[in-house]
């Protein structure tokens, strides 16, 4: 499927550069439309047996358990590396910034704003995308392709409860405590990467930090992390379930899966920061 | 559904299953009888293992009825659907067993879902079953670990879970040895003897149906040419029959 816009790209490009005409290119268009609506209208219907699946009894709480502990726990320290990564990039390129427009008074408050309303939340998001969206999608894709799927049906057992819904359940309850986590270590790590450049103690720090801040400034961003895990759970269960054509083609499952899920992550979190600022101000 | 005093765990009539331009079924109809073993023949990319799909409702028919354990299975909701699946066992091809869990998991995994037993009770039945097909160590090896005739094994070891009332076995001797085909071929004889059920076997392998099945059904481009057990269909003096039994009598 994320062949389709590239292979649309490369036929226009060239095309274009020898002089190709317009209507050679309308049915590779026309492909490439059907083949963006077949892959909505195949989630659409993959959503709703989630749903069905998700809401009947009986529910699979061990392994949603199990779940929870392989997209949480073991995502835990990347995620905790990533945002204190940010917290030390920010501080130091806040810092001279800051400087420059005297107005380094700022700086806790500025990390701490930037770290919890942003740059947690969506580093969390593409992180998670990469690690846990490449592993469910391969993990799915080859369990499909080797009729593992199958014969989990074959025993009475739906996959789509036993697999899908615990996992996409688990993405989105996952999320904002990572995102958490990571807020956390970004503040901690950019007041260390502050404080080697100019002293300050980390009571001061949080107290300038969070001055200002309500609590309307940190959960909203926090929770709009849950509709990040939704999209990677499903977009990754959903490219692992309809893998096909061996190794190969579980490879192209995980490999789409990273893409699409940090792609509809991104474009997630434009809508719902417009929505958060349209709600919350 | 009763036919010659005897009660059919699976009708099919008519059955016809298409994918794309590409005839695999056309309106196939077989009968399977209670305690009955019946072999299914055919090259490779005839439609057997869709037929066997198809049964226990994996893949839907585009036309026919399928009847298994008195229900028309094309017509269920996913949880009545469910509940035939459980008198049905299947092994599949390459065994299928879910690559995270031990041997011993795998088997427990249909117990630990649809039985009503303690933990104790549920490992002595998976030890029991684990016996029965002569798996009765490496239990806790994980599926990569052990060897294809072994997977097998565990693979059938898990479709007896349920006590299912029929049997379906998807190439059970592909890809082993000899030795250990015949060994596969000799539990499924046992099987038949101990518990009575009735099975649908699809194979390439002419010999090893010989010894376990009561009726033989050969399928070719979508339709059944020939049935009748191994004798008969050796006689045949239809052209493809002849030549499937004689290359196949050979092998």
């Amino acid at each position: 499927m994320i062949h389709v816009p590239l292979f649309v790209l490369a036929a226009t490009v060239s095309g274009a550069m020898t002089g190709g005409r317009l209507r050679d290119q309308v049915p590779v268009a026309r492909n490439f439309l059907v083949a963006v609506f077949e892959w909505f209208g195949d989630l659409g219907l993959f959503c709703g047996r989630l749903i069905r699946a998700a809401l009947a009894p009986p529910y699979e709480f061990g392994e949603l358990l199990r779940q929870c502990d392989a997209i949480g726990s073991k995502s835990l320290p990347l995620v905790a590396l990533a945002g204190a990564a940010t917290g030390v990039v920010l501080s130091l390129q806040t810092r001279y910034s800051l400087i420059r427009f005297g107005a380094k008074a700022f700086l806790p408050a500025v990390i701490v704003f930037s770290i919890i309303k942003e740059s947690g939340p969506i580093i969390t998001g593409l992180i998670v995308s990469g690690r846990v969206g490449a592993g469910i999608g391969a993990e799915l894709g080859s369990m499909k392709v080797t009729e593992q799927i199958d014969a989990m049906e074959a025993s009475a057992v739906d996959p789509f409860k036993f697999l899908v819904s615990t996992r996409v359940i688990a993405c989105i309850l996952m999320l904002p405590l990572l995102t958490v986590a990571s807020n956390f270590c970004g503040i901690c790590m950019g007041w260390v990467a502050n404080t080697l450049a100019e002293p300050i103690s980390l009571r001061l720090f949080i107290e300038d930090g969070f001055k200002s801040m309500n609590f309307s400034d940190f959960l909203p961003p926090t929770l709009k992390t849950a509709v990040f895990g939704l999209i990677i759970g499903i977009v990754s269960c959903f490219q692992g379930m309809r893998t096909t054509g061996g190794t190969e083609g579980v490879g192209r499952s995980a490999n789409s899966s990273v893409v699409l899920s940090s792609l509809f992550v991104i474009l997630a979190d434009v809508v719902l920061v417009r929505l958060i600022l349209t709600v919350w101000g | 559904m009763k036919e010659n005093g005897l009660e059919s765990a699976i009708k099919i009539g008519d059955l016809r299953k298409a994918f794309g331009e590409q005839r695999v079924l056309n309106g196939i109809n077989l009968q399977v009888r209670q305690g009955e073993t019946v072999a299914i023949l055919g090259r490779s990319g005839g439609g057997k293992s869709v037929l066997l799909k198809l049964i226990i409702g994996l893949q839907s028919p585009d036309a026919g009825s399928i009847r298994v354990a008195g229900q028309e299975i094309t017509k269920l909701e996913e949880n009545e659907l469910n509940e035939v699946r459980k008198k049905i066992g299947f092994l599949f091809q390459q065994a299928a067993l879910y690559d995270s869990l031990t041997v011993e998991e795998n088997v427990a995994f249909p117990l630990s879902r649809h039985a009503k037993v303690s933990t104790d009770e549920r490992s002595k039945r998976v030890h029991e079953l684990l016996a029965d097909v002569g798996m009765d160590r490496d239990l806790q090896k994980m599926p990569a670990e052990i060897s294809g005739g072994m997977q097998k094994r565990v693979g059938l070891a898990r479709a007896l879970a349920l006590n299912p009332e029929i049997l379906l076995f998807d190439e059970p001797t592909a890809g082993l040895d000899p030795i250990t085909a015949a060994e596969i071929g000799e539990l499924i004889v046992d099987l038949k003897r101990k518990r009575r059920m009735s099975a649908i076997v699809v194979t390439h392998d002419v010999h090893g149906a010989r010894t376990y099945s009561d009726r033989m059904v050969l399928l070719h481009e979508g339709n059944i040419v020939a049935e009748g057990t191994f004798d008969e269909l050796q006689s045949s003096q239809d052209e493809f029959v002849a030549q499937f039994f004689g290359y196949g009598s050979r092998s």
